[in-house]
C-alpha cells in the first residue's frame, strides 16, 4: 500500500528525570492524500507526542516502527527537511520569540521552504503583500506581522498566527494539536476556516482535539481514537458526537475486552 | 625614590624603563602610588576575574615616532567600510595613541584639543583610584579633548583609535577628556580598532554639564592578540544626561571600566552593553555607578554572548549615598552561552544607604532555548540559521537600547559584517 502518509508499529519513549517513560506503544495509521483526520483520546494518551515525533522533536526516541511521507523515511530527517517536504505542525502551545519580528521570521521561514524545495525566494514586496492577504483572512490586527513572534499574543492570536504560517507555508500535510484550545467560537470559525480553505486533492491534515467542537466547522473523513499509546478504534465523522455523547469510558473498556 | 624594577614581579615590571623616566608632579604622583600598589592581581577584589596575565612577558616600548602610513590607512578604511554613514562622520583619528591629523577629517564647529598640547589630567580620574589610572597618567602622550560651549548642539563625532602592533610589545596609554557645557549636546562613538599584538590602556574623562545631554557608543574592535584596559569617568550635573553603551567584539583581553557619578539632582546615566566573544577571548564590562544626589535614574542592560572557552565577566556596583533619595535604579546582566566551555563571571553589587529608593537588579544565564530551536526548525529554517537568528535576538534587545540612530545602524552593521546574516532577516 503506497499511502500519502503511512505510520506502521510506532513507539516512542522520552527521557523524564532520568526514568524512561514508554508513550507511543505501536502507532498505525495511514492518510491518504486529500483527506483530513482527526485523533480524540484522553489526555495523556500520546496524541501531542505523536505530532512531536512526526515533526522531529529530539526529546523523543524512537524504539520501533516507521513513518513513510510520500514514500521517504520521514524519521530519518532533520525538523527542517520535514517542513520542506511539506509537513507542517501547528503547536500546542506556540513558542514566544522575542526579539524576532514576525513578519522577518515569517519570511525567512517562507523562502527557506522555497529554496528547499527549488521555488524562487519572494522579494519584501511580494512577501508582505501575500502575508498581509493572509492575515487578513484570518482577522488578525495589521500590527501583529510588526511584532515579535508570539511576544505578548492573546491565546487566540497565537493560534491564528499558527495557521498563518501554515498558509504561507503552503504544506501538504499539516497537524494540528489542540489547535482548538483556548479559542471562543469565533476564533474557533475563523482558525476552521483557515484551514478548510487549504482543502484540496494535495492537502492532508491530522487534527488533535479534545473536543467535538472544532470538527463542527472542520468536518473529518475519519476520527481515531488514542488511548494508552495506541489507535483503538477509527470510524466516520459520526463517532466525534458519539465521543462526546459518552465520553471516552465506554470506548476503553470495549478496547480492553477486545 | 619610587623606582620601579625590571627585576619586580608582576606585570608593572614590564613598563619600568619608561616609568623611571617620568617627569611632572602628577606623573610622580602616580608612580608613586603604582610603586605602592603595583598592577592588580586576582587577589585585588575588582580584579578577582580578570587577571592579567595576557599582558605576557615582554617589557612594552613606547610606540614608535611615525607609523605606517599605508598600514594605517588600509586598517581605516577597513574600519570606515563598515557602514557609509561612518565615513560620512567627523572623525579624530589615533594611530598607537597619538593624534593622526592626516587621517582624521574635524569640521570647524567643533572644539576639538589634544593632550600632548596641554596636558590637564582631570578631576576625576585621581592617579590613586586604580593601578590603570595611574599607570596611564603616568605614560599619558595624547589623547582627544572635546569640549561643547554652553547651550551648543554639536552633533556627532567619531574618535577613532587604531592600534599597529609589530614585532616588540607596545603599549600607548591616550588620555582624553569630554566636557559639555550647560544644555549643550554630543554624540560621540569611540571606536578601538587594531591589528597585531599591543596593549591599549585609555582613560576618558568626562563632564556633562547641567541639561547637556552626552550619548557615548564605545566599539571595541581590538585586534585578536590585543589587550584592552579602558577607563571612563563620567560626571553628570543636574537634569544631565549621559547615554552610554559599549559593544564589546575584539582583544584577547578586555574590560571596559566606567564610573559614573550622578552628581545632581534628575540626572540620568545609562551604562548599557553588549559582547559577544568566542575562542579564549576574556570580556570583563565593569562598572560603579554612584547615586550622589537625589532623583537620579541610572539604567543598566549587559548582555553577552559566549561561545568555544570565551569567558565575560560582569562587575556592576550600584551605590546610593544617604542623600540620594528617591533614586531609580534598574540593573541588568544576562548571559547566553554557546558551548559548555564558556563560562561568565557575575557580580551585581547593590550598595544603599538612603531609604526611600527604588532599585532592582537581576542575572540570567543559560543556554539556547531548545523549544524555540525546534520551532524555528519545524517551519523549515535550518538548524545554524536558527541558531544565528536567536543569538542575534538575544543581543538586538540591547543594541536597540543604543538611542542614537546612526550609532545603532553603525553597530548592527557590524554585527552583521562579523556574524553573518541579521537576525530574522531574509
Amino acid at each position: 500500500m503506497s499511502q500519502f502518509l503511512e505510520i506502521s508499529g510506532l513507539k516512542a519513549r522520552i527521557d523524564a528525570d532520568g526514568q524512561e517513560k514508554q508513550i507511543l506503544r505501536g502507532v498505525d495509521l495511514s492518510i491518504p492524500p486529500g483527506e483530513v483526520h482527526a485523533i480524540m483520546g484522553p489526555n495523556g494518551c500520546g496524541k501531542s507526542t505523536l505530532s512531536y515525533v512526526l515533526a522531529g522533536r529530539e526529546d523523543y526516541e524512537v524504539t520501533a516502527g516507521s513513518v513513510l511521507f510520500k514514500g521517504q523515511d520521514l524519521l530519518a530527517m532533520e525538523p527542517e527537511e520535514r517542513a520542506a517536504a511539506g509537513l507542517f505542525l501547528a503547536f500546542q502551545a506556540p513558542v514566544e520569540l522575542p526579539g524576532v519580528n514576525n513578519a522577518n521570521f515569517l519570511r525567512t521561514a517562507v523562502n527557506a521552504v522555497r529554496r528547499a524545495r527549488g521555488q524562487d525566494e519572494l522579494d519584501a514586496v511580494a512577501f508582505l503583500k501575500l502575508a498581509r492577504t493572509a492575515a487578513k483572512e484570518l482577522s488578525m490586527a495589521p500590527d501583529m506581522l510588526k511584532r515579535n513572534v508570539n511576544v505578548g499574543f492573546s491565546g487566540g492570536e497565537k493560534k491564528r498566527n499558527e495557521v498563518l504560517q501554515m498558509t504561507m507555508l503552503e504544506p501538504s500535510f499539516a497537524i494540528l494539536d489542540e489547535t482548538d484550545s483556548g479559542l471562543d467560537v469565533d476564533a474557533l470559525r475563523i482558525v476552521a476556516e483557515g484551514v478548510n480553505r487549504l482543502r484540496s486533492p494535495q492537502f492532508s491534515a491530522l487534527v488533535i482535539t479534545h473536543h467535538q467542537k472544532l470538527l463542527d466547522y472542520l468536518v473529518p473523513d475519519r476520527i481515531h481514537v488514542m488511548a494508552q499509546g495506541r489507535i483503538i478504534l477509527s470510524g466516520g465523522p459520526e463517532l466525534a458526537r458519539e465521543i462526546d455523547r459518552e465520553g471516552y469510558t465506554k470506548f476503553l473498556a470495549e478496547a480492553e475486552a477486545a | 625614590m619610587n623606582a620601579i624594577s625590571t627585576t619586580m614581579p608582576g606585570p608593572l615590571a614590564l613598563f619600568a624603563d619608561r616609568l623611571n623616566g617620568v617627569a611632572g608632579a602628577e606623573r610622580h604622583a602616580a608612580l608613586g602610588a603604582l610603586a605602592r600598589t603595583g598592577l592588580p592581581s586576582r587577589r585585588t577584589e575588582a580584579w578577582k576575574y580578570t587577571a592579567l596575565r595576557a599582558l605576557g612577558t615582554a617589557s612594552f616600548a613606547a610606540p614608535a615616532a611615525g607609523y605606517d602610513t599605508a598600514r594605517a590607512q588600509a586598517l581605516l578604511d577597513h574600519v570606515l567600510a563598515t557602514h557609509e554613514s561612518l565615513a560620512t562622520l567627523a572623525r579624530v583619528v589615533l594611530v598607537n595613541g597619538t593624534h593622526a591629523p592626516e587621517l582624521s577629517h574635524v569640521p570647524d564647529t567643533l572644539q576639538v584639543g589634544f593632550f600632548n598640547q596641554s596636558p590637564t589630567f582631570g578631576v576625576q580620574a585621581a592617579p590613586d583610584r586604580d593601578p590603570l589610572v595611574a599607570l596611564n597618567t603616568a605614560l599619558a602622550e595624547d589623547g582627544v579633548m572635546l569640549s561643547v560651549a554652553a547651550g551648543v548642539k554639536a552633533g556627532q563625532v567619531a574618535v577613532i583609535s587604531l592600534g599597529l602592533g609589530g614585532e616588540q610589545a607596545m603599549s600607548y596609554h591616550p588620555r582624553h577628556a569630554i566636557s559639555l557645557g550647560a544644555g549643550a549636546s554630543l554624540s560621540v562613538l569611540s571606536v578601538h580598532a587594531g591589528e597585531g599584538a599591543y596593549f591599549h590602556n585609555p582613560v576618558t574623562d568626562i563632564h556633562v554639564g547641567e541639561s547637556a545631554e552626552l550619548r557615548h557608543v564605545t566599539l571595541q574592535l581590538e585586534g585578536v592578540e590585543a589587550v584592552s584596559l579602558g577607563t571612563v569617568y563620567a560626571d553628570i550635573a543636574g537634569h544631565g544626561v549621559y547615554d552610554s553603551f559599549a559593544l564589546g567584539l575584539g582583544g584577547a583581553l578586555a574590560r571596559h571600566e566606567v564610573h559614573a557619578r550622578l552628581a545632581a539632582p534628575h540626572a540620568l546615566v545609562h551604562v548599557n552593553g553588549a559582547q559577544r566573544l568566542g575562542g579564549r577571548q576574556v570580556g570583563d564590562m565593569t562598572s560603579v555607578i554612584t547615586h550622589a544626589a537625589s532623583d537620579c535614574v541610572s539604567r543598566q542592560t549587559v548582555r553577552n554572548v559566549l561561545d568555544g572557552h570565551a569567558r565575560g565577566v560582569f562587575q556592576g556596583k550600584v551605590l546610593v549615598e544617604r542623600v540620594a533619595q528617591k533614586t531609580d535604579g534598574y540593573q541588568m546582566n544576562q548571559a547566553l552561552l554557546l558551548s559548555p566551555d564558556a563560562e561568565i563571571d557575575a557580580k551585581p553589587e547593590l550598595e544603599i544607604y538612603a531609604d526611600d529608593v527604588k532599585c532592582s537588579h537581576g542575572a540570567t544565564v543559560g543556554a539556547l532555548d531548545d523549544d524555540q530551536l525546534f520551532y524555528l526548525r519545524s517551519r523549515g529554517v535550518p538548524e545554524i540559521q536558527a541558531r544565528q537568528i536567536l543569538i542575534d535576538a538575544f543581543l538586538d534587545e540591547a543594541l536597540a537600547l543604543v538611542t542614537d540612530e546612526t550609532a545603532q545602524d553603525i553597530c548592527r552593521a557590524i554585527m552583521t559584517e562579523r556574524f553573518g546574516q541579521k537576525g530574522g532577516q531574509a
